[in-house]
């Protein structure tokens, strides 16, 4: 299990090989990956798109990492994970540049699905990153959180294991 | 009591952490919340709503009623953007 919150990019295919090569070792007869990036155009209330030019990640250091292994720890157990990878940037990032990586390892498809599923929904709610987006015009603005991601993590909280 | 505060709320605020002794009456995380009204008063209208921010005790997310004592570290921030 491997968490790492950094302000330097990863290259996720890189990434996917490592956790391959140990594949063999923890019985894994599925690999399920997602990468979220950063996206070129900040779309507007008014329904317009603004040219991003960066994007900052401020974080809560020491309770990130906290939440991210607790959240790890649950997957593992509640989706019977041979091995998981979740790695997520913090500081300024580019347009196109990876934000955050999840890897998760497990004997069937259904559990690797479900796990790197889960491991996005709840992290977007539960660990402590906030977005702060730079427009070409110049213009700062904070990214607001939206009331889907809230139900998509809501969806995992029904189920008493967890 | 070490007071935390991220995103847009630190730069309201005008300080991402401070020290603070805190009053015999505060005695939950909404408490403090209500406190810092007082201390920001011209602040106080984006500290109004509680569902509107999140808290968190010594690193974990709690809710508003959750017990504080003045050794805690209490952070108060706008909802994760993360991910």
């Amino acid at each position: 299990m491997l968490v790492r919150v950094q302000d330097t990019p990863f290259d996720a295919s890189e990434e996917l090989s490592a956790l391959l090569r140990t594949a063999v070792h923890h019985q894994a007869g599925a690999v399920c990956s997602f990468v979220g990036l950063v996206r070129e155009y900040r779309q507007n209330p008014d329904g317009s798109q603004s040219m991003l030019r960066a994007m900052r990640l401020e974080h809560y250091p020491g309770m990130t990492e906290r939440v991210l292994k607790e959240l790890v720890e649950v997957a593992r157990v509640k989706f019977s994970l041979g091995a998981v990878r979740l790695i997520h940037r913090y500081g300024l990032l580019k347009p196109t540049e990876p934000i955050v990586l999840v890897i998760t390892a497990s004997r069937h498809r259904s559990d690797a699905f479900a796990a790197c599923e889960f491991l996005m929904d709840r992290l977007k709610t539960d660990a402590p990153f906030w977005k702060c987006e730079y427009t070409q015009d110049s213009a700062t603005q904070w990214v607001t959180a939206r009331t889907s991601d809230n139900i998509q993590a809501e969806r995992w909280r029904d189920d008493p294991q967890d | 009591m070490k007071i935390l505060y991220f995103a847009w709320l630190a730069e309201r605020l005008g300080c991402p952490e401070e020290d603070l002794p805190l009053p015999q009456e505060v005695k939950n995380a909404d408490d403090v919340r209500r406190f810092l009204q007082q201390r920001y008063p011209e602040q106080a209208a984006i500290l109004d709503d509680p569902a509107a921010l999140r808290v968190a005790v010594n690193q974990q997310l709690v809710d508003w009623d959750y017990p504080v004592q003045c050794n805690d570290e209490v952070a108060l921030f706008p909802p994760m953007t993360g991910g």
